[in-house]
């Protein structure tokens, strides 16, 4: 495992693409040259890749990569201080009675959870992710997003998440969508910035592919499939297309930027073919929880029962592991 | 850091293989007159069986037990009834899938991934299907009563053994003929599991005969005067032989032979799909595949993307031994094949095309060819004319989708085509231009049994699969 830490985005080459966000008939262009999905070619190359066979020692290394990649979320309005307090506990040592289990990358909180977040990890290395912008809808003003940003960073959390504004790209707005995750980034300051396409919303896979571009050019240092609260949330072919746009923008740009499947994602089996996916699509240089992660609550136990498995050759059972 | 998958091989104690086989006559496993050779498996060369190689008067109690089940038996058994043991085969080749999937990985050498998810569910689906028409031949349109031929003799290839045996037989069955069958002599262990699925199955003795033996077991079945419809899956050369030495006789014949298929790829192609669709063009089954995409047609606006995509990919296949579930390309099936692979790569050396493998380490043992594309390949090369059957790729560009039309017809071969563009419209233009039995658009190596497939020119004359498959088998 190397660093769980955001590596500093290397500058994009703003030459070669300049031009194409200088208008939104510009970048619609962009967009619109860019190659197509094809629907059910993308879904069988997933049905391929999620019948590779991962056993034993690659079993061992995929759990733990998978575990230390996670960013253990809880946006739910019932959140109290308690339970963020307890999921931080978590965070740093998810198998209390085993040393060798990694911690987790992050914890994802709403913005008034983070300082409560921040105290609670101090310097354990797990860093603290919000949401922001309105999330989960986005259906605010530009200054209440940049607001709730800066309250977020604020607070100390070193990683935002921010939601785009689907309605304008469903109405083909492309440039208002590319300018707020701008503004968004400039709010952020030193934090990183993923940026939730909300793939549920977008419906097509093209839209999934020219959305990851916009946020790219935008500077995204992530990209994020979903916020959880709408169906279907992250799935393996939206996942698929969006290891293609990143893989593309470094070619494209030199520049690397992750990748982050949220929601749905709960069993130990279905982590291993996302990382067989990002092994076999983009290859060893995203196997790092700085260039990929799972936003998740429910999996981390999982794997966790999974790991004991591997190990020790009993399961233990959902009793032994915490509810978060 | 690196993630390497560790060994995930399929166990071989689920099927039971004898040390040597008899014929598979009458409903019985019997002693042949002629000798026996051994089958190999190609991964290892380790040898997995004696085999025994029928003669003329083996070939003949065969077609003699054929005739006996077919007048006594079968052609006055109702359609409900053949129904019902074809449906009853199916789900047995369901039941015992694994066991199939595993015979046919080590006899073949293809990976046990796509034995296990092509190979076998479609040997079912073909018998589902197939069963299906069995009762209901009057509404196929041949005609208010088309009544089966007879005894059909039919031989089969080494690429799909078991695939190719449905192919042949489901059809044969359901429209009432009964058959002869030989599988390949390098790959006859899942005909003889069949067989055995036959007894289990009850199937009436003598309606299905499986002969196992070299290319001289092949001539005395379509030499002999009582078979009264052939049917060849393999190369054009023996098929060619085949239609010369029926052509004096009224037999009728279906033959699929060779294909030299141009797969084209447009500007506006969805592009990583279509690179999927390349490689499994020509890397499926080792390219061993009568349609494979063995021509790649690149428009050349987006050739040099195509090609650097095409690389990335290749460099991500595994090739080893083909009980790892996580095998992509397994081995060549015999060294004769890989002889003929080794030439003719050679020669597209020589001819001036340029060589690229992905880095690969190949096993000691058995018979490897490493996944391979030539670029810089012209029309005129031998590599761009000839099927090489292996897992060899020539690369070609053109310019206007007129040019793509000429450069792929431009071929004594017909069987298939793939062409990858976003446009409808092209795909429905391009789908009449070219001559080719079958064309797949964004997609390629489909197969379906509710579908026909056969060639133009030399690539065979008949069809299979889908209702027309049953014209072959029905006089009308």
């Amino acid at each position: 495992m190397t660093s769980s830490v955001l590596r500093a985005p290397v500058e994009s080459n703003d030459g070669l693409l300049s031009d194409t966000v200088s208008s939104n008939a510009a970048l619609r262009r962009f967009l619109y040259g860019l190659p197509g999905v094809d629907q059910v070619g993308c879904e069988a190359r997933v049905a391929t890749l999620a019948s590779r066979s991962i056993k034993t020692t690659s079993k061992a290394q995929a759990l733990d990569l998978a575990i230390s990649m996670i960013d253990l979320t809880t946006l739910e309005g019932q959140d109290t201080v308690g339970k963020v307090r307890a999921l931080c506990a978590k965070a740093q040592r998810p198998d209390p009675e085993d040393a060798t289990c990694p911690p987790v990358a992050a914890i994802c909180v709403y913005p008034d959870r983070v300082a409560t977040a921040r105290a609670a990890l101090g310097n354990s290395g797990v860093r603290v992710a919000s949401v922001a912008t309105a999330f989960p809808s986005g259906r605010s003003t530009l200054d209440v997003k940049l607001q709730d940003t800066k309250d977020a960073v604020a607070a100390g959390a070193s990683e935002i998440d921010m939601v785009i504004d689907r309605g304008a790209f469903l109405s083909g707005d492309y440039r208002r969508v590319f300018d707020e995750i701008v503004a968004v980034k400039d709010a952020c300051g030193q934090a990183s910035l993923k940026v939730i396409l909300e793939t549920g919303e977008l419906v097509t896979y093209d839209n999934v592919r020219r959305a990851s571009w916009v946020a790219m050019l935008a500077g995204a240092h992530f990209i994020k499939t979903s916020t959880g609260k709408v169906q279907p949330a992250a799935t393996m072919p939206v996942t698929l297309v969006m290891l293609e746009a990143v893989r593309d923008f470094r070619e494209t740009t030199g520049r690397q930027v992750g990748v982050k499947p949220a929601g749905g994602i709960s069993t130990a089996k279905d982590a291993v073919k996302y990382l067989v996916m990002v092994n076999e699509t983009v290859g060893d240089e995203w196997l790092d929880p700085a260039w990929f992660r799972f936003g998740a609550s429910r999996l981390l136990n999982d794997l966790l029962m999974q790991r004991a498995k591997l190990s020790t050759g009993l399961y233990g059972g959902p009793d032994y592991y915490t509810l978060d | 850091m690196g993630f390497d998958y560790a060994p995930a091989l399929e166990s071989r104690s689920i099927v039971d293989i004898s040390s040597s086989y008899g014929l598979f006559i009458d409903g019985e496993f019997v002693e042949a007159s002629g000798p026996s050779f051994k089958s190999v498996s190609p991964a290892t060369e380790e040898v997995l069986a004696e085999i025994s190689s029928a003669d003329a008067a083996d070939v003949d109690r065969a077609v003699q037990a054929a005739r006996r089940a077919y007048t006594r038996t079968w052609s006055v058994m109702s359609g409900a009834e053949r129904a019902k043991y074809l449906y009853r085969i199916a789900r047995i080749i369901q039941e015992r899938s694994r066991e199939l999937a595993v015979l046919e990985s080590l006899d073949n050498g293809k990976p046990i991934r796509e034995a296990r998810d092509v190979d076998v569910p479609l040997v079912a689906a073909y018998f589902f299907y197939y069963a299906g028409w069995a009762d209901k031949l009057e509404y196929a349109g041949f005609g208010a009563k088309p009544r089966p031929l007879g005894v059909a003799g039919q031989i089969i290839p080494w690429n799909f053994p078991l695939l190719m045996l449905a192919w042949k037989i489901a059809p044969a069955l359901a429209a009432g003929n009964t058959v002869v069958l030989k599988p390949a002599e390098t790959t006859s262990l899942t005909s003889l599991l069949f067989a055995e699925i036959c007894q289990q199955a009850d199937l009436p003795p003598g309606v299905v005969n499986i002969v196992t033996g070299a290319g001289s077991t092949g001539q005395a079945l379509v030499a002999h005067p009582d078979v009264d419809k052939l049917a060849f899956t393999g190369s054009t050369e023996v098929g060619k032989a085949i239609a010369r030495s029926v052509a004096a006789t009224n037999k009728p014949v279906t033959l699929e032979l060779g294909g030299k298929a141009a797969n084209i790829v447009f500007d506006d192609a969805p592009i990583d799909q279509a690179v999927e669709g390349i490689v499994n063009g020509i890397f499926f089954n080792q390219g061993h595949v009568c349609c494979a995409g063995s021509r790649l047609l690149v428009q050349e606006s987006v050739y040099d993307d195509v090609l650097a995509r095409l690389k990335r990919r290749m460099a991500t296949l595994r090739v080893g031994d083909p009980l790892d579930k996580n095998t992509d390309v397994g081995a060549i099936n015999s060294s004769e094949q890989l002889t003929r692979i080794r030439e003719l790569s050679a020669v597209g050396e020589s001819e001036g095309a340029e060589r690229w493998s992905p880095p690969c380490e190949l096993p000691d043992r058995g018979f490897w060819f490493a996944p391979t594309i030539f670029t810089g390949v012209s029309q005129a090369h031998r590599i761009a004319r000839e099927e090489i059957f292996g897992p060899v790729l020539s690369v070609l560009t053109f310019r206007t989708p007129a040019e793509a039309v000429e450069k792929a017809n431009n071929t004594p071969y017909g069987l298939s085509a793939g062409v990858w563009t976003d446009k409808g419209s092209r795909i429905l233009w391009m789908a009449n231009q070219l001559r080719a039995g079958v064309v797949w658009a964004n997609t390629f190596n489909r197969f379906d049994p509710t579908s026909p497939f056969g060639g133009y020119k030399e690539s065979g004359y008949g069809r299979e699969g889908g209702r027309h498959g049953l014209e072959a088998y029905l006089a009308h």
